[in-house]
């Protein structure tokens, strides 16, 4: 039930948290059924530039494998993730019911299970026994203008995510300091992070939002770029550089390692210049909805 | 190229970097959990729980099996986390291990030592690859879920040879190939 009323002379819509349980389920087998056209779009694209012919094969079969998991529905890799939702929450919204984090859980919990998707979390990171039913969900909010929550659910796989980096470089090591730290960090991963890889990366904030950053500039849709011109160029430079090293499809070797670059900036502190870098394999997968 | 399993010897020394193979037959899946119980269990003196004499492991978890399949999704995990146990297990008689991404340094000596190969699996294909899984069986450590033990029977699963008898390894070879930075 979705209704409006007047709280304190403002016009709030309600929501109640027990609608996001069958939205995300259905979010979270989405994400890991069916990779995005665009990606596939740019894998095909890719496999006309590649010019190893391991390399093009596999880029052959990642193309058959999305094909294939979306037409059949099943994962389109068997690492189904740690669940990443992020929602963008109206100020004008008003929950209504459950925790809403217990929500956001159940749904994740009834799409592992009824989605056949497989359990990678475990409770304590020290103690490590399996959840059993893939939460707790990492839940990141933010509150924006408007009555709309945007629900963006992202399985991350740890092949990817054990790779990715972060560094607080000084303001004197500038553009230069981030770029060869991103191909530091792109060549320390190799063919870990499962390549092509999608390269996110935050810079500025603080340490801990630089990481966000990182993992949010992964959400931008494939092929947009930063509206600031020099981060553009900066995006442009590093694509370009990354698949000069030579990694390749898998790490086999080859012509295309990068798929896309995506800088996400924030302003930061004089004397601070953190960078972050969150890679996202060839399965790069998440689902979105607006409600 | 099609290959038997269980692999032998002469087989395994025939293989070369590079080389793209279909297999069909046995092996099993083993990753961090089952890697570390099992030499505990082969330190102690004792047995681990399967036979490893020629065998080949496949770093692997899968997803769950849907009612009409043998098995869920599955793919190679990151190799590295295993290279602490890859010794051990050598020396009970393991032949292949199928994963992802380069390895640590002190791995293509022991391949050599020991005359195994280190196989490549299709990150990221793990739909297709499930299809060439025909039968499944968790045969132990079955309370580590998705990371048990399971006995699988494959037909011309594709996987690529990393690094073979000679200690060569793909990934170095190849990247310097296509380096221009």
């Amino acid at each position: 039930m979705i209704t409006s009323n007047h709280l304190g002379g403002m016009e709030m819509r309600k929501i109640r948290t027990e609608e996001l349980i069958p939205i995300i389920k259905e979010l979270c087998k989405k994400a890991c059924y069916e990779l995005e056209n665009e990606l596939v779009d740019k894998l095909k694209e890719s496999f006309e530039e590649e010019e190893s012919e391991l390399g093009k094969e596999v880029l052959d079969e990642l193309i058959e494998n999305a094909e294939y998991a979306k037409e059949n529905q099943v994962a389109s890799c068997q690492d189904t993730g740690i669940t990443v939702v992020h929602m963008e929450i109206g100020q004008e919204v008003v929950w209504e019911g459950m925790y809403l984090y217990d929500a956001v859980n159940e749904g994740v919990r009834q799409g592992y299970e009824e989605g056949y998707l497989r359990k990678s979390v475990v409770g304590d990171p020290l103690i490590r026994e399996n959840t059993g039913d893939n939460t707790p969900a990492v839940i990141r909010t933010d509150i924006v203008e408007g009555d709309k929550v945007k629900i963006v659910v992202m399985p991350k796989g740890a092949g990817s995510e054990n790779m990715s980096r972060l560094k607080m470089l000084t303001p004197a090591d500038g553009s230069e300091g981030v770029k060869s730290f991103v191909l530091e960090t792109i060549r320390l991963a190799g063919g870990k992070a499962c390549p092509p890889l999608i390269v996110g990366v935050g810079i500025g904030g603080t340490m801990d939002y630089a990481a966000w950053l990182s993992k949010r500039a992964l959400q931008r849709p494939l092929g947009e770029a930063n509206k600031a011109e020099h981060l553009k160029k900066l995006e442009l430079e590093l694509l370009e550089e990354i698949n000069k090293t030579g990694i390749g499809p898998l790490g086999l070797g080859g012509t295309v390692t990068a798929l896309d670059v995506n800088i996400e900036a924030f302003p930061c502190h004089i004397a601070s210049l953190p960078v972050a870098v969150n890679l996202q394999c060839n399965s790069s997968r998440h689902a979105v909805v607006t409600i | 190229m099609k290959v038997k399993l269980p692999l032998t010897r002469e087989v395994v020394e025939e293989l070369n970097i590079g080389d793209v193979l279909e297999l069909t037959g046995y092996l099993y899946t083993a990753r961090d959990a089952a890697h570390k119980r099992m030499v505990e269990t082969i330190e102690r003196g004792g047995k681990p729980p399967i036979e490893l004499d020629n065998q080949t492991i496949f770093y692997a978890a899968p997803c769950p099996a849907p009612p009409d399949k043998p098995i869920g999704s599955i793919g190679p995990t990151t190799s590295v986390r295993m290279d602490p146990y890859v010794e051990t297990l050598l020396k009970e008689g393991l032949i292949a291990m199928i994963g992802k991404g380069d390895r640590s340094y002190y791995i293509p000596p022991l391949m050599k030592k020991y005359k195994a190969v280190y196989l490549l699996g299709l990150g990221g294909a793990a739909a297709i690859m499930a299809r060439k899984v025909k039968e499944a069986r968790e045969i132990a450590y079955v309370d580590l879920g998705a990371e048990s033990i399971k006995e699988l029977y494959v037909e011309n699963l594709k996987v690529i040879v990393g690094i073979d008898t000679k200690g060569r390894i793909l990934q170095e070879e190849g990247i310097a190939k296509y380096r221009k930075i």
